[in-house]
């Protein structure tokens, strides 16, 4: 939040003035800025002294998180004060709360008001949490951890007794996932503690702006949405390269030199990837053409939190020129200086793309510039439509989604912690909860049998409950202990085993832990022998080995060339409605002369030698290549939908008896290929919607993806503890033994509500089913199969992907280049015209 | 032969010729003694007593593969190398129900509770008997190996230790329980539903057992050796 940010010059057509009048106090303020208030902040201003749930929905640099404080500050400057916390600001992230707060003091200290504003985290000192429990500032910045904390903490009622406001910020962020799950229980929590809180959320990018009031207000209730005016709308380009597109990859290498000469051209750039990997690709690319020396940083989640802060500190003092980033700077700070951000691959989907062009230009009147990088040819075609959707403000679908029972349980276990509850009462302060709406009794109490005594159907823990109930009938927690572990364990985030990376120091024979540069995936390293050189931190590495928690590194000499591993952070797959887009661009030929050159030679290519589907059609290719059958489909659903399709039918095609070799499956497709000839093949039959019942689940319980959601359901329902008395547990001692459990139960009680969670994360979140269901209705019926005589311009990126296994050395690198060539020849060999 | 025992890798150690069962147990046949390491039973009830509740199924899923090893190898002794028990109130917290699985194998076969150093109490009121070592002509059974001790040209079978191996390749890695053996000094690994595992790489290993150390990974249906060269660190 910029100071510019705060209030603006006022455009507003239809007269701000008339909604309400700022006490004098503050009109002044705003007048000595020479801004006005905007319409929006007026209306927040209204909205709370009706006494109503807001929701703002205004774009970047609207003044928004003004409006979001303005009413409690005009309460408190107007002697609305206790003793006890007035208002309550909640962000998703640290970093932004700091921020936030030093802005808020500006207008407090220019006002003369009277009013302590505090912030607390996890890096709070102890000493400043107790005096803040003691004596309570006015308003407190913090995050859904702390409010998760404070709610097992038995001083809450009397912390949020007096409790007027609570205002989510970026609460799109905030909302649909299980942080949020957990967030909307505090939030009830707080309600029954002080029934007249008022709750506000604030953000810039909604998809479904009345769900997300839904979400906000106790049982969707009331509530007013409250929009601010449009910004100016941003300048989007889909950066056309003088050199070719490619048929497949990443990295975008063929356009580097003019990322780099808009990079030169631009005051601040953002350079967006979407994996950490990329990141390192992409910051040691710009380098390689970095003739001028500009000061270009890099910036992602697993660099140590040092480094980050250094690059964020040389952004804001405009020092740097560039900074290749992850979603890590998606929130954040905002920076006066930053006036172009460039997408490096496509972004697959819209609301990201939205929120990072929100970077740059954080001023309402100004347009942010964007410019869109495809990687490949499919993703000019998904540049095109990203770009469109942004224009026409389409966001991609919201899915509704129910709160996680693990969450519950979590939440639950906190509540005991806090006071004995009433079990009846409880069930209607959490059925308040946004997504925890008609959550039926009936799961309500297996959660609650869950917490006491673990819900197991053999009753062997009867002495060791975790809640117990008293003679009045409320829940209490048995013991000081279990009290003290659940406040040690609370929260929404679950490690993954991590390992340091740092720089090995040789001392008399063995490596010694120096330095650290940062964290990696422990399944990276695994990838990884001593010897092995890879993309750390803007550096050529090599491993020397690997110490307990610590991976030793050196750097590697020169010319020594990195394996490209795949790691890092998970791969997004294009949104629904992004691939709507896709799917009509292919269709319509008339919007085709927008393209490349060469996307559009590929385009014909394909219609002329085999087929352009319509927009509600699937295209199926049957094709011979290398002595394989190939079926290659093209549903455009994203890269998960199409990995979960791909097991599924190798399952049915294995059952018929066609022996399926392999499977690949990328955002746009999948391949599935047999020695034998695929004759007879009844398409329709093939992607019948029953493929969603027993082949799925026998897959599921077999699998990677559901031991490790189960791992996930373990920690947060507080089965297993993350953090123990004398010392965290790393990430890698909790994986193996939550797998032996999960075997063990699996075989003993295979309806255990932690199954049912670990079920529910992996059919919504991981392998999103619901869409592959609507893939599949979607389709019946409209399956058209070519049979060709070898491979085809769509399917040769299809099949590009295979062998990409997780390390490529230079040697695959060679092998897999002459095999793309070979599969570029065959896909746009013309066959000759017979008359 | 018996069924179970087809999948058994045979090796040599010593004087013996032992059988390495893909289920982590040791058989040898010229004594028809079956042995197994860690049981760890009752740690589910452990757990819970300190809070974490996690699923009270691990004793009955290690009975059952022990009753299943029982029915195939029909031993005339069945040892446990000690860690029978997760800790020292396990014996206490066992349900009848077990108690009377563990008689039913007692009327089977003679059971040998090695202690060790998590049930070094005893196991007032089950069946079999409990020592601290005990030796036949060719092996000497004991909890932990003792690297000082003189073998006397036995070759010494313990546990304690929970060895895994772990390999990779094409880009994943598999851990398993593992058996060791370095000539004349035999590591089981662990029994137990809830057992955890230490990396036959680590430091502890190399204090107990002689280079060259073969490894014998447990597979689904058999056991596999593995390459030296092959062994990754966690």
């Amino acid at each position: 939040m910029v100071m510019d940010e705060l209030g603006g010059r006022d455009t507003s057509p239809n007269g701000a003035r008339k909604l309400a009048a700022l006490p004098p106090r503050f009109e002044a303020w705003f007048a000595g800025r020479g801004w006005r208030p905007r319409a929006h902040q007026l209306t927040m201003v209204q909205a709370a002294e009706a006494g109503e749930h807001a929701l703002l929905i205004a774009p970047t640099g609207g003044g928004k998180t003004l409006a979001g404080f303005l009413p409690s500050l005009i309460a408190l400057s107007q002697g609305e004060r206790t003793q006890r916390l007035h208002t309550l600001y909640i962000s998703p992230l640290k970093a932004l709360g700091v921020d936030v707060h030093r802005n808020l003091e500006q207008p407090i200290a220019e006002m003369g008001l009277d009013i302590r504003v505090e912030t607390r985290s996890g890096d709070t000192s102890a000493a400043k949490k107790d005096r803040q429990r003691r004596l309570p500032p006015d308003i407190l910045i913090t995050t859904p951890e702390q409010l998760a904390l404070f709610c097992a903490w038995e001083g809450s009622a009397e912390l949020f007794g007096g409790l007027s406001t609570v205002i989510l910020d970026e609460i799109h962020v905030l909302s649909g996932n299980k942080r949020g799950d957990l967030l909307s229980l505090g939030l009830a929590r707080l309600q029954a503690l002080s029934p007249k809180l008022r709750r506000v959320g604030l953000s810039a990018t909604v998809a479904d702006p009345p769900g997300l009031l839904g979400w906000l207000t106790p049982r969707g209730r009331g509530g007013r949405l409250i929009l601010g005016e449009p910004g100016a709308p941003p300048v989007i380009e889909v950066l056309r390269s003088r050199h070719p597109t490619p048929w497949s990859g990443f990295t975008a290498r063929h356009a580097m030199v003019e990322v780099y000469e808009a990079i030169a051209a631009a005051r601040t750039a953002l350079v967006f990837v979407n994996t950490r990997f990329q990141a390192e690709l992409a910051f040691q690319m710009l380098w390689e053409v970095n003739g001028d020396n500009l000061p270009i940083a890099l910036h992602h989640g697993s660099l140590a939190p040092e480094q980050r802060r250094k690059v964020e500190a040389a952004v804001a003092r405009g020092e740097l020129r560039a900074v290749v980033c992850t979603s890590t700077l998606d929130l954040g700070i905002d920076w006066g200086g930053v006036d172009l951000v460039v997408q490096l691959a496509a972004p697959k989907g819209s609301a990201r793309l939205i929120q990072r062009i929100g970077r740059a230009n954080h001023r309402l009147d100004q347009a942010s510039r964007a410019l869109l990088t495809p990687a490949h040819r499919f993703e000019v075609l998904e540049c095109e439509a990203a770009r469109a959707a942004v224009l026409a403000g389409e966001l991609d679908d919201a899915r509704p989604r129910s709160g996680a029972l693990d969450m519950l349980a979590q939440h639950m276990m906190g509540r005991a912690c806090a006071s004995p509850f009433d079990p009846a009462e409880f069930y209607d302060e959490v059925a308040s909860a946004g997504p925890y709406q008609g959550l039926p009794r009936s799961d309500f109490d297996r959660v609650l049998d869950f917490v006491a005594s673990g819900g197991y159907a053999l009753k062997a823990y009867d002495r060791f409950h975790r809640i117990v109930r008293d003679r009045a009938g409320l829940y209490r927690a048995r013991t000081a202990e279990i009290v003290r572990r659940h406040r040690m364990n609370v929260g929404a985030i679950v490690d993954t085993p991590m390992l340091n990376i740092r720089m090995g120091v040789r001392r008399g024979g063995t490596w010694t832990a120096g330095r650290k540069l940062g964290e990696m995936e422990e399944s990276f390293v695994e990838h990884l022998s001593a010897g092995d050189s890879f993309l750390f931190a803007g550096k050529v590495l090599t491993l020397q080995g690997v110490a307990g928690t610590d991976a030793l590194v050196t750097p590697a000499p020169p010319g020594v060339e990195a394996k490209l591993p795949s790691w890092g952070g998970s791969k997004f797959a294009i949104s629904t409605s992004l691939a709507k887009r896709v799917r009509n661009m292919i269709a319509d030929r008339t919007v085709w002369s927008d393209f490349p050159e060469d996307v559009q030679a590929w385009l014909q290519v394909q219609a002329q030698r085999s087929l352009i589907p319509a927009e509600d059609e699937m295209l199926v290719e049957i094709f011979p290549q290398a002595r394989k059958t190939y079926l290659v489909a093209y549903p455009f659903d994203g890269r998960h939908c199409h990995a979960a399709l791909c097991q599924l039918l190798a399952r049915r095609l294995e059952r018929l008896g066609r022996a399926p070799l392999g499977f690949v499956a990328n955002d746009f497709g999948l391949a599935v290929w047999t020695f034998a000839p695929l004759d007879g093949l009844d398409l329709n039959a093939l992607f019948e919607e029953d493929m969603l019942g027993d082949d799925l689940d026998t897959w599921l319980a077999e699998s990677f993806m559901m031991k490790r959601a189960f791992r996930t359901c373990a920690v947060l329902s507080g089965l297993i503890e993350q953090r123990r008395p004398g010392g965290a547990r790393s990430g890698r001692e909790i994986t193996f033994s939550t797998d032996l459990i999960y075997d063990t139960l699996r075989r003993h009680q295979s309806d255990h509500l932690l199954l049912d969670c670990a079920q529910r994360e992996t059919l919504g979140d991981t392998l999103d089913i619901d869409r592959l269901g609507r893939l599949l209705k979607r389709i019946q019926g409209r399956i058209r199969l070519r049979r060709l005589d070898r491979v085809s311009p769509f399917a040769a990126p299809v099949l590009m992907e295979i062998g990409r296994e997780p390390i490529l050395g230079a040697a695959e690198d060679a092998i897999l280049r002459e095999n793309a060539a070979d599969l570029v020849r065959d896909a746009m060999r013309l066959d000759p015209i017979t008359p | 032969m018996k069924p179970a025992s087809r999948s058994c890798a045979m090796v040599r150690a010593g004087d013996a010729e032992l059988g390495l069962a893909p289920s982590g147990a040791l058989w040898s046949a010229k004594d028809r003694v079956l042995v197994m390491a860690d049981l760890h039973l009752e740690k589910g009830s452990s757990y819970a007593a300190r809070g974490q509740l996690i699923p009270p199924y691990d004793t009955a899923a290690t009975l059952e593969r022990l009753e299943a090893e029982v029915a195939a190898f029909a031993p005339e002794q069945l040892i446990f190398l000690g860690d029978s028990f997760h800790d020292p109130l396990g014996p206490a917290r066992l349900l009848a129900e077990y108690r009377d699985r563990l008689a039913k194998l007692a009327r089977l076969c003679d059971l040998v509770w090695v202690a060790g150093n998590h049930d070094s109490e005893g196991l007032d009121g089950l069946p079999g008997r409990t020592c601290v070592e005990i030796a036949s002509p060719d092996l000497i059974f004991r909890h932990a190996a003792d690297p000082c001790s003189d073998l006397e040209g036995r070759v010494e079978v313990s546990g304690h230790y929970h060895p895994c191996a772990k390999v990779s390749s094409r880009g994943r890695g598999v851990r398993r329980r593992c058996f060791a053996l370095d000539g004349n000094r035999l590591i089981l690994p662990a029994f137990g539903a809830y057992t955890g595992g230490l990396n036959i790489l680590d430091p502890a290993f190399a204090a107990v057992l002689r280079q060259p150390v073969q490894v014998f990974a447990l597979g689904r249906d058999a056991v596999i050796a593995l390459d030296p060269k092959a062994l990754r660190p966690d």
